[in-house]
């Protein structure tokens, strides 16, 4: 009886498994059409980049160096803030000022232990680069309490046409308190203007307790974050629990639902909520059935690649692929494994020269070109 | 006057086991699932037999059972590089969570006694406190 039990019990998890795969499945190339080339070689976890020129970048490693990478020499900035280094967290994201140019200002996300309680959270630093040397270094925002959770602390860094930066802070490991609370820190998107004020229209100026910086809520742990090229809509993805990850197209004040509505379930198989829609809830743009576990996302806007005009790339950490998805009215049409195999990707961006670079654990830097 | 011995003694007991918070091994090992649970469950999964070829097993995992002290090593400051888990090879990284010399020991008493693993072994912070990072080269 016990095994007749057991297996039934296993003919519906598998089959209900199966059933759920969200459409469109994931396609493996009959033919390969580009190449590759590492760039940038010896970094464990390539967390954030971006690009001064063609041949100057910036790249953070997770457990605490920047390196700034000309003409494919890779040397280490120096003057960093102090990194709190604990589970997921250490230095995340890295992005230059629009005007960049003008002002060497750069900006970064990285876990940080300042203030009162034990532990850390998530912080925005902003700072000047001169050479290899960060001056001027700038605390813009700190998330709080600290705690010694080490899940979720985001985080990426983008910015609109009007003046202002995003970035993301995961819910830190407490999902019943942080995200769905907007006097809280955690779970959520911020938005401020690029010298680190509050923007004027910022959603939640009226309510006096909620922390001024937030734009949208109820996110989980957003690790990929773009403006798309043509609407100037930020869109983020974000590690859901089983089944659960996310992609987001933002707006102002909107709550995206977590851990009150979700695609997925517990890590043990147990169920969250079995809500997966409210009405006073954002539905996600897409939700990958199985979890990818989307990391960094970047659309591809150049002439560089044949058919890949617009698309949208994003690294999966779970499956070691860089997943192209074709994206029709709005709707995404086909799912593409790339670079399948090629380990961890934990980033993905497009030079200024259309190229996509690919930052992927225990290699480095991956440029990727036509055939 | 038997009364005062006796407060004396009391809070002397209370205190010392405040200052000297000696676990026994079944409270590191809860303490240890919680760690678990934050921060290894990602990739080496709540069955503990992580993802074959990418993540290796904790449970019933060879390179764990017979090599305590890299296995120690392994989490107190970070993995990477080949290694053998089973007959199958992993080449990968796992970073320095930033958990401290407690933490380490009671994680290590729950993956040493989780999922059917069994050890007679007790590990404690003052163990790990001894471990170098020179036996992972």
């Amino acid at each position: 009886m016990n095994y007749f039990l057991n297996f039934t019990c296993c003919v519906f998890f598998v089959t209900m498994g199966c059933a759920q795969e969200n459409y469109p499945a994931i396609e493996t190339p009959s033919a390969i059409n580009y190449s590759f080339e590492l760039v940038v070689d010896g970094i464990d976890i390539p967390w954030g980049m971006d690009f001064i020129n063609e041949s100057d970048l910036l790249v953070t490693e997770l457990s605490g160096t920047l390196y700034r990478v000309s003409d494919g020499i890779k040397k280490v900035v120096l003057g960093l803030p102090e990194v709190y280094l604990r589970g997921q967290g250490g230095l995340l994201d890295v992005a230059l000022h629009p005007e960049f140019k003008n002002n060497n200002l750069i900006y970064l996300t990285l876990a940080s232990s300042l203030g009162d309680n034990p532990g850390g959270n998530t912080s925005l630093y902003q700072a000047t680069l001169v050479g290899n040397n960060l001056e001027k270094v700038s605390l813009l925002y700190k998330a709080s309490p600290n705690t010694k959770k080490g899940q979720h602390f985001g985080s990426r860094i983008a910015f609109d046409e009007k003046g202002h930066i995003y970035f993301s802070v995961g819910d830190r490991g407490n999902r019943d308190q942080n995200p769905q609370d907007i006097s809280r820190d955690g779970g959520k998107v911020y938005r401020l203007n690029l010298d680190g004020s509050i923007p004027e229209d910022n959603p939640f100026l009226s309510s006096p307790k909620a922390k001024q910086a937030i734009f949208s809520y109820g996110h989980r742990n957003p690790q990929g974050m773009t403006v798309h090229p043509y609407t100037g809509v930020i869109w983020v993805n974000e590690h859901g629990p089983k089944g659960g990850d996310e992609i987001n197209k933002l707006e102002s004040g909107k709550n995206f639902g977590w851990p009150i509505i979700t695609y997925g379930i517990n890590y043990s198989g147990t169920p969250i909520t079995d809500k997966t829609s409210s009405p006073k809830m954002e539905q996600p743009f897409y939700y990958w059935v199985p979890s990818i576990a989307p990391s960094g996302m970047a659309f591809s806007t150049s002439d560089v690649y044949k058919d890949w005009k617009n698309n949208l790339f994003v690294g999966s950490l779970k499956f070691e692929y860089l997943e192209r998805l074709v994206i029709e009215g709005n709707k995404v049409v086909k799912r593409e494994k790339i670079l399948d195999k090629i380990g961890r990707v934990r980033n993905v961006k497009q030079g200024p020269d259309g190229y996509l670079y690919v930052g992927v654990e225990g290699k480095g830097i991956i440029k990727i070109m036509p055939l | 006057m038997k009364i005062i011995v006796l407060i004396y003694l009391l809070s002397l007991g209370i205190f010392s086991s405040l200052l000297f918070q000696n676990k026994t091994k079944k409270e590191s090992i809860k303490a240890g699932s919680e760690i678990y649970q934050d921060f290894c469950l990602q990739c080496h999964l709540s069955s503990g037999i992580g993802v074959f070829g990418v993540f290796p097993p904790l449970k019933a995992s060879d390179y764990l059972l017979e090599n305590t002290n890299l296995s120690i090593a392994g989490i107190k400051y970070g993995l990477r590089g080949k290694i053998i888990v089973n007959n199958e090879e992993y080449d990968g990284i796992m970073l320095r969570q930033g958990l401290d010399n407690e933490e380490v020991a009671d994680v290590m008493n729950y993956i040493l006694n989780e999922w059917g693993n069994k050890t007679s072994a007790f590990i404690t912070p003052n163990q790990v406190s001894k471990i170098s990072k020179s036996i992972l080269e």
